[in-house]
């Protein structure tokens, strides 16, 4: 009885959280039954993950601007511009891979640091800054493509990025060997940070979960990753997406748990007149989200442009609604403070699995629209009523 | 024919926890000039709030007879049909909007469905020409007008309501002198034309100038009457009733004080606000010595608080002029980081506002300005920071389930202890307390002031602003009284009483 009580606290101190875990599986599941089995199959998970991976690293970036009581519309067309830039970069210029990529990062943080001294030192509304970047983005993209229209990409390294996997070191019976180890290291890795973690509390005396109930949470985690990385093994295994975008997600988790910079940028959302008393710099901490906002924007436009091996001249085009809702979707709160990274990340997974799975059962594209706008709306509900019910 | 225009009888209005106005009994006669007066918290505007229906018939226990008929109002729109017109000490006119505009915002002048400017400009010239404005031309636009002028506008709009008692809160606080002078002169001319007025000021001499009667509230109640004609009004007998009261033993003593270099001084201290255009301090000097108490006292809009501000990295960007020394050494702070950085912390007035994160719990406001201790190369030790935020919580007796519960959730007197454990776990030397208890319980009180003490035995120096009378005078060691941006006077403990700093604030 004690772990069923505590699993029901667990439960109820945590439901925003997990309610969006729960959102996934349900849609999940639903799609599966729906289609017999087609959307979980290994061959369709992996492309699902893979056309989420330039969505989800906006939303990862997205989550911190929101969460500083900002907005960025200029997203979209600053990945398609800077994947334009790439395409131009490795087919006229020559550049090696490795120098195109590092150029366009460092060219998209240089414009978010722009945008955000237009915002912090000018007092431009965010709404206007990046309502305006978006339009002289998306005339740049159309300006560098005028000459040739789209840019075909004949580099196999850089169209790796979008569309290949990693290599094995032994096939065995269409297993992708290496995904395997790969997940059973990624356990073996959260089993120790928990068992450490939980040691470090022990030594302060601070109050941790129950020993069967710890148990019970190692275990089902792992199950999770251990299920994902089956599928995943059974098709090409782990793409090179879904390896940059786990390693985007490490990073900014890290950033926004675990360190000073992730705690300042909370705090400025959440009451920027405190934040200010408190000895923080908010414009710098402003800037900050901006540039890193946009440096993600570049590596998405990498993304994009390498999936479709080519750079075209609507690239881009409304990535960052989809960024938005997929960072509301995954939690975020619209008067900002509020947000994680990967409940973010969930939220870009919810939305493409919806159009997924729609597409897999025929659903009319008019359809489609209206129930991804009343999912997001069904979501920010569900946030902000049981938001009220605990504050 | 009843004399009274307004009788307000037995008025008790109680807040959450707060009786704000106990059986409080108010009359005023028709054609004169009613000033009422008392300390910050008395329930002045608390009266006029339940007058005009802001808190609307039903909230309040007791009756109001206006013109002989018991008033009901359900809100705001009720009482103006009444006749009854509220001008707040914020102004309420929209800056972007014409003279005429604004005069006649909310009983637009209408041809059917449609407003007829033509006679709107026409009846705003004339409104005008009443509050002796027959220079301004209807069609400019509010924010071009100075404060004074903007004043006047407001009085304007409430004649054109047909208004039968205008209530002014505070009229002349952000007001030179020539433009007070404007003011209370329309004020009388008003009068002749059979209008009255009730005045709510705390610059006494402007009430011994105009009232023809002034009522005192304290505490929540009425303590007299006075009237003009009687020749009852006088600056002493005014702050007599209004700060007559026992000073309470809240105050705990301290034994063995000892005061040691000084640590926080200011000379020749001034600033100017650029948003609002003018000076706010005024060649201020004051200083701060170790284990020392210095109270700041003054009214409302004396400066205080812009003075804390302009002392703490300056976050509303004021140009100063001046030198700030903390330790000896001249200081110039660009940010409050450099301020906290040179061991000064501020608790400021508005928890709410600019104090905390409400959204977030105990323990992440409590170290959110000083996360650098707690961390290594940037990465936080969150574990010391649990540590930490328990160690406040148990220090300080925060009341709460754990540091993990939201602050916006708590009492205001937990929540102060919360911003309390803040600034002090940046280890300050000097601690700016504005408005330390401000709306928080007798028991929270006491053990802030409890506190207080401890640490200026640890060797801290405290500067503490308060509108309280009685607490400055039962806990500082030292009195700066601040009117109008300048340091009216400065008191010790022993010289201090409230009738003098009373006298000096309203100076």
């Amino acid at each position: 009885m004690g772990v069923f009580n505590e699993a029901k606290n667990l439960m109820k101190q945590n439901i925003r959280e997990y309610g969006m875990y729960i959102a996934l599986v349900v849609i999940m599941l639903t799609f599966s039954i729906a289609t017999d089995g087609l959307f979980m199959a290994s061959r369709n998970i992996s492309n699902l993950i893979n056309q989420t991976g330039y969505i989800a690293v906006l939303a990862v970036g997205m989550t911190l601007i929101l969460i500083i009581r900002h907005i960025d519309l200029s997203v979209g067309f600053v990945a398609g511009f800077l994947g334009a830039v790439a395409a131009i970069l490795l087919t006229k210029a020559g550049m090696p891979v490795w120098a195109t990529i590092v150029i366009v990062l460092a060219a998209g943080a240089l414009l978010g640091s722009f945008i955000g001294f237009l915002v912090t030192k000018m007092g431009i509304p965010s709404f206007v800054a990046t309502l305006a970047g978006m339009l002289i983005f998306r005339g740049a993209l159309l300006r560098v493509t005028s000459g040739t229209g789209t840019i075909i990409i004949p580099n196999k390294g850089f169209n790796a990025i979008g569309n290949g996997f990693i290599p094995d070191i032994a096939n065995i019976e269409g297993i992708h060997t290496l995904t395997l180890i790969l997940g059973a290291f990624a356990i073996g890795l959260y089993i120790w940070s928990e068992l450490n973690n939980r040691k470090n509390k022990l030594t302060y005396n601070f109050e941790v979960l129950s020993k069967l109930m710890f148990a019970i949470k190692l275990l089902f985690v792992s199950l999770v990753i251990g299920y994902v990385t089956w599928i995943l093994a059974g098709y090409n295994g782990l793409s090179w997406t879904v390896v940059i975008v786990i390693l985007v997600v490490l990073i900014y988790h890290f950033i926004t748990n675990k360190t000073v910079l992730g705690r300042h940028i909370y705090a400025v959302g959440g009451n920027p007149e405190a934040a200010k008393l408190s000895g923080i710099n908010v414009n710098r901490i402003t800037v900050i989200v901006f540039s890193s906002m946009s440096m993600l924007a570049a590596l998405s436009g990498i993304l994009f442009t390498s999936r479709l091996q080519s750079a075209t001249t609507t690239a881009g085009t409304l990535f960052e609604l989809d960024a938005i809702a997929a960072a509301y979707v995954g939690g975020v709160s619209a008067a900002g403070g509020v947000g994680k990274v990967t409940g973010s990340i969930i939220g870009a997974f919810v939305m493409a699995s919806l159009i997924n799975g729609m597409n897999l059962m025929g659903v009319d594209i008019s359809y489609q629209y209206i129930i991804r706008g009343a999912v997001l709306v069904a979501a920010v509900i569900f946030d902000v009523k049981t938001r009220n019910k605990r504050a | 024919m009843n004399k009274y225009i307004l009788e307000m009888r037995s008025i008790t209005k109680t807040f959450p926890g707060v009786k704000a106005l106990s059986n409080v009994n108010f009359q005023v006669e028709k054609g004169e000039i009613h000033c009422l007066v008392g300390e910050n918290g008395a329930g002045k505007s608390t009266l006029m709030k339940v007058l005009s229906g802001v808190y609307p018939f039903g909230e309040y226990s007791g009756d109001i007879v206006l013109n002989g008929e018991v008033q009901k109002h359900s809100g705001i729109s009720d009482s103006e049909k009444a006749g009854i017109a509220i001008i707040y000490q914020e102004l309420a006119l929209v800056p972007e909007l014409s003279v005429y505009e604004n005069i006649f915002l909310g009983h637009e002048i209408k041809k059917g469905r449609i407003i007829d400017w033509n006679e709107t400009i026409l009846r705003a010239g004339a409104m005008l020409k009443k509050v002796k404005l027959n220079n301004v031309n209807p069609a400019s636009k509010i924010k071009d007008l100075g404060v004074g002028k903007q004043q006047l506008v407001e009085i304007a709009k409430a004649l054109s309501k047909d208004v039968k008692l205008l209530i002014l809160d505070e009229p002349t606080a952000a007001l030179n002198e020539d433009d007070s002078e404007n003011l209370l002169k329309l004020l009388r001319e008003l009068k002749e034309q059979g209008v009255t007025s009730i005045m709510i000021s705390h610059k006494l001499k402007e009430v011994i100038a105009i009232a023809d009667t002034v009522t005192v509230l304290r505490d929540g109640q009425t303590i007299c009457s006075l009237s003009a004609a009687k020749g009852e009004i006088s600056e002493g007998v005014i702050i007599k009733h209004m700060v007559g009261r026992e000073i309470d033993n809240i105050y705990p003593k301290r034994e063995n004080k000892e005061f040691g270099d000084i640590v926080l001084e200011v000379k020749d201290w001034c600033a100017y606000d650029p948003k609002i255009g003018r000076d706010i301090l005024h060649n201020l000097n004051f200083k701060v010595r170790t284990g020392e108490i210095i109270g700041i006292a003054g009214l409302m809009g004396a400066g205080r608080t812009e003075l804390a501000h302009s002392i703490f990295g300056n976050p509303g960007e004021y140009r100063i002029k001046g030198e700030l020394f903390v330790l000896g050494q001249k200081k110039h702070f660009k940010s409050p980081n450099d301020a906290i950085k040179a061991g000064v912390a501020y608790v400021t007035e508005d928890r709410k506002g600019n104090g905390l994160i409400l959204i977030d719990d105990i323990k992440q406001n409590i170290t959110i300005a000083n996360l650098k201790s707690l961390s290594q190369q940037g990465i936080l030790n969150k574990n010391e920071e649990v540590k930490t935020a328990n160690y406040y919580k148990t220090s300080l007796n925060i009341k709460a389930p754990s540091i993990e519960q939201k602050v916006g959730n708590l009492s205001g007197g937990n929540q102060q202890k919360v911003s309390l454990g803040k600034w002090l776990f940046v280890k300050p030397n000097v601690l700016i307390l504005d408005e330390p208890t401000r709306g928080i319980d007798v028991g929270a009180k006491f053990e802030i002031y409890t506190l207080m003490n401890e640490l200026v035995k640890q060797g801290l120096s405290i500067i503490m602003i308060s509108s309280e009378l009685p607490e400055v005078m039962g806990m500082s060691d030292r009195i700066y009284v601040v009117s109008e941006g300048k340091i009216a006077g400065e008191l010790t403990a022993e010289e201090a009483t409230q009738e003098k700093i009373m006298k000096m604030a309203t100076n």
